[in-house]
């Protein structure tokens, strides 16, 4: 077993040390009668490494590749062109196999690292403060509104329609359990958001507004007045993004006046892998919000030479500290894909983030209008940023399972995020970005046109 | 806020000299000072290729960015090198011991990171059709089995993030459960020696939290426990192997007990690496038990992360887990149970903990390390964990207090106190002087059932020949805290940075870096920063 470095000679010196007979007496204190005496039935034995690697290499097999297809997917995870670089840094063994940054002396690395990805996903939303990363979007989400609650005292939450639905799940299921009331909707099939709407359910129980920009459905829009709504009725405003290059192109939510902005940082430095690992991002507004916050924190100290150095810092919020009086339930944070994310953030910089966001753009546009020329598809909204909602005249699900067959990932069906919803279901949310060829483009039209013909 | 270097301003790279520092820059040799990005890097670098942006397509409903972000760039040379160098600033695995108590740090093999990385893999969306992912669903199908079958459990709830996002999960079934009973039920016992996440964890399911203390033996006070339990009592959350190292001997009793009074067993899988193929939690009556796949089956920590938590149930606590989860066919297909289906097949499903099917890159890597060792493997890991973390024991007990040591066998870990230390000596300094030798230090002051604790983890994937260095290293710092050597107290002093200032990180909080406010001049590294 090439991970176990023990020789048998070693094993029989050490028991000698120890003065026991074997290494099974040493799990003398599990009960009699249920100790396994040796492996498992049925289990398969040891394998080397060239055997693990074919196994694992046929499952990878039975899966499409995005690669490998015209690809539109996203409503919550996107396909950005990673540089090279990015992986190569991250597999640092320094990086990869380090711990928690507890022993700041003989962690500067991590430790600067986090510093400025905080400092930089500040800037990105428009806020004072981000932390070190929660576990993915969906997490820091309903963080962040439990985070509202301890702030605000208030137990009602106004959940957008066009919140990402597994987004509202998780606040939901935690709701359950906080006791928190849960005022949510169903997204409007509209152009624009109701913001009219959503301002008319807040109320003076709310503890906060929940907004996602740009949308599930792609739209983006001046969140400026639920702020205002928000901020008059004592509640905070919540603004989650999916999509941080979006960030490169549009305005903060930060500056349109959102207290807490989280999002799913995947996008930059991560890549899709089915879900997870991804990265939460968080920030807050104002900075007196900062104790309140849940998650890792940064800061900067100086050394016993007056070396300017970073620890991980207000840790007394922190439930290994705190116990029963933690803020959150996050332990750890998303180390890697935070630096990953950073790399990403720091190779392209402002220039590269705002071409890349162009690129996106652009050919998100030209998407949208070749898609209008397929006969029964509509496009619903005129604003959006690298992702959009197209209309068919068929149930959706069953065109992106039928388009999949070609190779053609189209997109995500409403149906699939909003199941039952009989409005929804000839929903499609269309997604482009730099990765996205022309020929893609073209590709998926003229599918869309034989299978809807 | 401030825009870093828009104008291209650099900040200039010369040290002041400070006392006792003997080069111009500061840096010694191999270990460079390093520049924070917003101080190297400006608004107009970039390190990609990528097309000049053209005017047209504009479609952001009057909602175009406006002001600077202000994100430094780099070229793609000074990307490797800053990261580079940073790296040269951590402790690592890859470097040497990580001998944490309870937090598992053991070699990570490389091909769990080929494995991840096949596209077929990591080049995957959550949300595309199923029929397209069939390989990504074999991979969770396949780790939740072998799961199943190491803890003797009836189910596996995959999404958890992290293991205290399992622990929620699992604290989450046992309320669920409770209540499709119609039995409310307020508060969780938790010994004295559990993990801080589960009292937080039961905290922010709505439960009230009672401490159950620990035996002068370091094991769960049966007794006590016993008489605490009754109609209001939800369960328990017990750590076996417990977190001073013990094997919990009555957790079959305890098991049966909580049981009796209506309640269930949460138990912490934290440390399921010192007994894996060893006993089955399952067995011992546990109802509910994550485990972190990062410490047992070796995915890498990464700094702080990601992790991954799955929760195995037993058969009274499987209908109640989480959406989503995967559903194996006659035919060998895989579907997944989510909203749509999940209404008919699971009614108690307490819904969705986060967005799409948990930690994907961390089930292939544990998976690859799993089938790597097999069934016979794993047992031989436990038993190398368990037999490393004796030795260690037994080779320093003459020179360091170890409270439990004739308590029997530790387990994967040992427990050592500061008792016999000269006044004013503590565990930290050791801890310090450990950084100087070339080692990460051990968990400190935790348990807190132990006064000044030392919780040394060397795990299995530890040669004797590097145990018996660690074993010279901490005599040696013994002998002198014993001996009354106030050197220690400086340590570290060869570390990249001498201890740090926590006190003054948390008075005045910079926690973003801003441009500095100092007049024209040369500003000093150390007050370029923060403030």
């Amino acid at each position: 077993m090439r991970y176990l470095p023990l020789t048998d000679a070693d094993r029989g010196e050490m028991l000698n040390v120890i003065g026991a007979p074997s290494i099974d007496a040493l799990f003398a204190d599990v009960p009699d009668g249920l100790h396994l005496d040796g492996p498992i039935e049925g289990l398969p034995l040891h394998a080397s490494e060239m055997a693990v690697e074919r196994h694992m290499r046929a499952l990878s097999k039975k899966n499409l590749a995005a690669a490998d297809a015209a690809f539109f997917c996203g409503a919550g995870a996107y396909r950005h062109h990673v540089p090279a670089t990015v992986d190569h840094l991250i597999q640092r063994g320094e990086f990869l196999t380090a711990y928690t940054p507890y022993q700041p002396e003989i962690a500067q690395g991590t430790l600067q690292m986090l510093f400025e990805f905080q400092s930089q996903v500040a800037r990105l939303y428009g806020c004072a403060v981000a932390n070190a990363s929660m576990y993915d979007g969906s997490t820091a989400c309903w963080e962040a509104v439990a985070m509202a609650g301890r702030v605000t005292k208030k137990k009602r939450v106004v959940l957008s329609g066009a919140l990402h639905p597994h987004y509202a799940e998780t606040v939901r299921t935690m709701a359950k359990f906080t006791e928190d009331e849960i005022a949510g909707a169903l997204p409007s099939i509209q152009g624009a958001p109701d913001l009219e709407g959503l301002i008319a359910r807040i109320d003076d129980a709310t503890s906060c507004v929940v907004v996602q920009y740009p949308d599930i459905l792609g739209r983006v829009f001046d969140m400026t007045p639920l702020a205002e709504a928000a901020h008059a009725k004592g509640a905070l405003l919540i603004a989650v993004n999916t999509e941080p290059v979006a960030l490169g192109a549009v305005k903060s939510p930060g500056e349109m006046g959102a207290d807490i902005v989280v999002g799913e940082g995947q996008s930059l430095g991560v890549g899709l892998q089915f879900g997870g690992p991804y990265l939460g991002l968080f920030a807050v507004r104002d900075p007196k919000h900062v104790r309140q916050m849940p998650g890792r924190l940064c800061g900067e100290t100086v050394d016993a030479e007056g070396k300017r150095g970073f620890v991980l810092t207000l840790s007394t919020r922190e439930q290994h500290i705190r116990r029963e009086k933690a803020t959150s339930n996050i332990c750890t944070n998303s180390g890697l894909c935070a630096l990953a994310f950073t790399i990403h953030l720091t190779l392209l910089g402002e220039k590269g983030l705002r071409q890349l966001a162009a690129e996106n753009h652009r050919l998100a546009c030209l998407a949208a209008d070749k898609l209008a020329t397929v006969p029964g598809v509509t496009v619903l909204n005129d604003a959006f940023f690298n992702e959009f909602t197209v209309m068919l005249p068929a149930d959706a699900r069953q065109v992106v399972r039928t388009l999949a067959e070609r190779k053609v990932l189209a997109g995500v069906s409403l149906g699939r995020l909003f199941p039952g919803v009989d409005a929804l279901s000839n929903g499609l949310v269309v997604a482009v970005t730099e990765t996205t060829s022309e020929e893609d483009i073209e590709t998926l039209c003229s599918a869309l046109k034989e299978v809807l013909a | 806020m401030n825009a870093p270097n828009k104008s291209g301003w650099r900040p200039a790279l010369t040290l002041d000299r400070r006392e006792g520092q003997t080069t111009a820059t500061g840096n010694r040799a191999l270990m460079l000072e390093e520049p924070l990005i917003f101080e190297i890097g400006t608004c107009e670098t970039t390190g990609v290729d990528l097309p000049e942006a053209t005017a047209g397509a504009n479609r952001l409903g009057g909602m175009a960015r406006e002001a600077e972000i202000g994100l430094p760039g780099l070229s793609e040379p000074e990307t490797v090198r800053h990261y580079t160098r940073l790296s040269r600033q951590n402790y690592a695995i890859d470097l040497g011991l990580f001998p944490l108590g309870s937090c598992t740090m053991k070699h990570n093999p490389r091909l769990n990171e080929k494995v991840a990385r096949m596209p077929g893999f990591a080049d995957v969306h959550p949300l595309q059709p199923i029929d397209t992912v069939q390989g990504a669903l074999g991979v969770i199908n396949e780790l939740a089995s072998w799961l199943i079958r190491l803890t003797g459990m009836r189910g596996v709830a995959m999404t958890p993030k992290a293991g205290a996002h399992g622990e929620l999960c699992g604290i989450l079934c046992i309320r669920a459960a409770l209540e499709a009973k119609g039995d409310a039920r307020e508060v969780i016992l938790v010994p004295e020696s559990a993990h801080g996440t589960n009292p937080a964890t039961a905290a922010f399911a709505g439960y009230r939290v009672e401490d159950i203390p620990a035996t002068a033996e370091g094991r769960v006070d049966l007794a006590a426990l016993k008489a605490r339990l009754g109609p209001d009592v939800a369960g328990v959350m017990i750590t076996n192997p417990n977190t001073c190292g013990l094997f919990e001997r009555d957790l079959k009793e305890i098991s049966d007990a909580v049981h009796a009074a209506g309640g269930y067993v949460y138990c912490d899988g934290a440390n399921f690496n010192a007994i894996v193929g060893r006993v089955r939690p399952g067995d011992l009556g546990v109802d509910a038990m994550h485990i972190n796949l990062h410490k047992t089956f070796s995915t890498p920590h990464g700094g702080g992360g990601p992790g991954s938590g799955p929760v195995v149930l037993s058969e009274a606590l499987c209908p109640y887990g989480p959406l989503p989860f995967t559903e194996l066919h006659a035919d060998g297909t895989l579907t997944l149970v989510e909203e749509e289906t999940g209404g008919e097949r699971q009614p108690h499903a307490f819904g969705r903990l986060s967005a799409f099917h948990g930690q994907m890159g961390m089930f292939t890597r544990a998976l690859a390390y799993i089938l790597s060792h097999g069934a016979d493997g794993l047992r031989q890991v436990s038993g190398d964990a368990v037999l490393n973390a004796n030795y260690l024991l037994r080779s320093l007990e003459d020179v360091l207090d170890a409270p439990f040591g004739h308590s029997g066998p530790c387990m994967h870990e040992a427990l050592f106190s500061d008792k016999g230390f000269a006044e004013g000596l503590t565990t930290l300094d050791l801890a310090k002087g450990m950084i100087d030798e070339g080692f990460h230090p051990m968990t400190m002051y935790f348990p807190l059932v132990v006064h000044g604790a030392m919780l040394v983890e060397p795990t299995e994937t530890e040669s004797k020949a590097g145990l018996d260095q660690l074993v010279l290293a901490m005599r040696s710092l013994a002998e002198r805290a014993r001996a009354g050597d106030e050197s220690l107290k400086n340590a570290p002093i060869h570390a990249p940075r001498r201890r740090l200032d926590e006190t003054l990180a948390a008075r005045k909080p910079v926690l973003a870096w801003s441009e500095p406010q100092v007049p024209a001049g040369t500003p000093t590294l150390s007050e370029q920063g923060g403030s």
